[in-house]
């Protein structure tokens, strides 16, 4: 699950990282009167940021600065409501701009591979991970945490030293970097990442400058697998931001993607469904959907599969392929049954069950007049066919 | 011989009492494993499966009463990776974790552990492993196998059966099928899997199933190239239209910063040798063609 990066801030701070003041604001005069207060207080300008979680933001115009409370306003007047990829920002982050002298990236990700947390640091900062990894693969530089003792002293120096951090910042990158590690274990987080970490300028009460180091940038992503014990955290999930559709499948406990295509899809197993939207694709046509009934799925929950196939207007076929293990072909087929005749649409169907209980599937499906299909192959040709057939008659 | 489970399995079934444990226990019987004991804690002194398995406290009174050495868990993942410690603190070698939703930070500590003590972990998330006509452990449906010498190895449960069935159909057995798991973060990888393949005199073939997400599929094939260079090879990859960004239901089925697609995938496998197929059902076909008889 991915979170804010205003909620990702207040994670780390709650570990001890150092990150600077913000404020949520969900109009335009929340946000100038909030802008109002950092500029009271010695800000001589505010950044407006848009709080969407999907990456892009700056380049979209997501991200500007306004030099005073009027300019806030309609900075972010113009950012509420904004579609970026697709998605309509409804709040924004205000906090005093920071006079940034340089910039560096620091993730902690979990790493397939090496089965550990890797925690990576650069020089380049500001700019998205993947492109440096692309252009100078020499410009990262990783440490691996250990699964008990986590990230040790001597390697966050190690970091530190390599992206030249050596000096009067070294105590505060190596209580950052560990603190990183600590952020990923103690909320069972796949990715933490400060980008960017920045040297910025500070002027205090006094006239004095000074230098530090700040996270001006979080993101967070949650292993939704660990979400069951950290309740507080599935508070964070923002739901207006997804699409009813996902919040609907997570109720029955379906795994289900929505695509572009329009051949929608009913599989048990993951690996299964990626392959059945393959064929698809192979076949000539697009899947409409990503959708893993799982494992033992029962009439009920296969009902519920339907109405989410059926809800996405583009739909003009639905194919259906079921493997049975665990999971019983005729309670299946009872399912699809019952979701055909609350049905308020017509869509072709093709159904093909096979594995535990297939016999007795077929025997419900031939007698309730379902088109069926014995191989994985046939069924993705007969979909497509069936979606050709309606597309030409619309 | 076949690999990690045969004739000598003496299975433990953690969790047997449970709704699965007891399914599968049974499933897993009626095939011709050797199941010599369950556990649930609470519950020892009881029997499942019509009396003819003892329940024990605890994994260590399993291995000590009745000489258990594979383990198969099925506790739900609250307590599941505290199941795959137990099994190998009491002297298990080879533990299957079928369990799903297992916070991916608490299997890099379990992982650690279990290599640490020269054990190794199957999963979890995974559908477990079958050695045709000898033992299967898991939930793999006994029906779709047939005795032979095609070794299969698979991240995914039915995708798996989907390309098994189509082997069995055209004739063509298997030694073991092996799943590893859909998670990010398993005990056996692909390349593991095909280490043991190439010892086992039994095993003259492979087929590898992957899909998109991470790197193990490529890792599996590098080493393929130089020392299964002889042996034929087949190959299926899962998530050619998957989006980049989205998790497709498994927890480690992501391509993220252009990496782990399906055409670096099958761009590696091909470069080392394997055929692969555009379609499970080509899979038969495909062997056929790399020599297998």
């Amino acid at each position: 699950m991915k979170i804010q990066e205003a909620d990702a801030k207040l994670l780390l701070r709650a570990q001890g990282l150092p990150v600077p003041p913000w404020t949520v604001a969900r109009s335009a005069s929340e946000a100038r009167t909030a802008a109002a207060t950092y500029l009271a207080h010695g800000a001589s300008a505010v950044v407006v940021k848009a709080q969407v979680l999907v990456g892009g933001r700056g380049k979209a115009g997501g991200v500007k600065l306004a030099r005073t409370a009027d300019d806030a306003e309609s900075v972010a007047s113009a950012i509420l409501g904004m579609s970026i990829k697709g998605i309509t920002v409804r709040k924004v982050l205000v906090g005093p701009a920071a006079e940034i002298v340089q910039e560096f990236y620091l993730g902690a990700i979990l790493d397939r591979a090496s089965r550990r947390i890797v925690v990576m640091a650069s020089a380049e900062g500001g700019v998205e991970i993947e492109e440096v990894a692309k252009r100078d693969p020499g410009a990262i530089h990783r440490e691996t945490a250990h699964p008990f003792l986590g990230l040790a002293d001597w390697q966050a120096r190690r970091l530190a030293f390599a992206v030249g951090l050596g000096g009067v910042h070294l105590r505060t990158f190596v209580a950052i970097a560990k603190g990183l590690v600590t952020t990923m274990t103690t909320y069972d987080a796949d990715l933490v990442e400060i980008n960017p970490l920045a040297i910025v300028r500070e002027t205090d009460a006094d006239g004095n400058s000074l230098v530090k180091l700040l996270a001006l940038d979080a993101k967070i992503t949650l292993d939704d697998s660990a979400l069951p014990r950290h309740p507080d955290l599935e508070a964070l999930r923002d739901l207006g931001e997804e699409d009813p559709a996902d919040v609907e499948a997570r109720t029955h406990d379906l795994s289900f993607i929505r695509l572009d295509g329009t051949i929608g899809c009913m599989v048990n197993g993951a690996g299964l469904a990626m392959t059945t939207m393959d064929l698809v694709k192979r076949a000539g046509g697009e899947p409409a959907n990503f959708l893993d009934i799982g494992g033992g799925a029962r009439a009920d929950k296969v009902a519920a599969a339907m109405r989410l196939i059926l809800e996405d207007r583009k739909v003009q076929a639905i194919l259906v392929n079921i493997f049975g293990g665990i999971t019983r072909g005729d309670e299946v087929a009872k399912g699809l049954i019952e979701a055909r005749s609350q049905q308020h649409r017509e869509v072709p169907m093709v159904v093909r069950i096979v594995g535990t209980n297939a016999d007795e599937a077929q025997r419900l499906l031939r007698e309730a007049r379902f088109e069926t299909a014995a191989t994985l192959d046939e069924a993705a040709e007969k979909a497509v066919a069936a979606a050709r057939a309606v597309g030409g008659a619309a | 011989m076949s690999i990690l489970v045969g004739r000598d399995t003496r299975l433990v079934v953690q969790g047997i009492t449970g709704r699965e444990g007891e399914f599968h226990a049974r499933q897993m019987q009626e095939y011709g494993t050797n199941v010599v004991a369950g556990t649930t804690p609470g519950k020892g002194g009881r029997t499942a499966l019509d009396g003819t398995v003892p329940v024990f406290d605890t994994v260590t009174d399993a291995v000590r009463e009745t000489g258990a050495n594979v383990s198969v868990i099925y506790v739900p993942s609250a307590g599941a990776p505290d199941a795959i410690l137990e099994a190998v603190g009491s002297g298990i070698r080879t533990v299957f974790c079928i369990t799903e939703g297992i916070p991916a930070l608490d299997m890099l500590k379990v992982v650690e552990i279990v290599a640490a003590a020269g054990a190794r972990l199957v999963g979890p998330n995974c559908p477990g492993a079958t050695s045709p006509g000898r033992a299967k452990v898991g939930i793999i449906p006994g029906s779709i196998h047939r005795e032979g010498r095609v070794g299969v190895v698979s991240r995914s449960g039915t995708l798996t059966y989907e390309a098994v069935q189509a082997m069995t159909d055209a004739g063509i057995g298997q030694s073991t099928c092996i799943g590893i798991g859909g998670d990010p973060i398993v005990g056996t990888t692909h390349l593991d899997v095909l280490r043991l393949f190439a010892e086992d005199p039994e095993t003259d073939a492979i087929v590898l199933i992957g899909e998109i997400g991470g790197s193990a599929e490529e890792e599996a094939a590098g080493w393929a190239a130089t020392h299964l260079a002889d042996v034929p090879k087949v190959a299926f990859i899962a998530g050619r239209t998957a989006p980049e960004g989205k998790r497709m239901g498994h927890a480690g089925a992501i391509i993220s910063g252009g990496s782990g697609t399906a055409a670096a995938k099958v761009a590696a496998l091909e470069a080392a040798g394997f055929l692969v197929a555009d379609s499970p059902t080509e899979i038969p076909t495909l062997l056929r063609r790399a020599g297998v008889h």
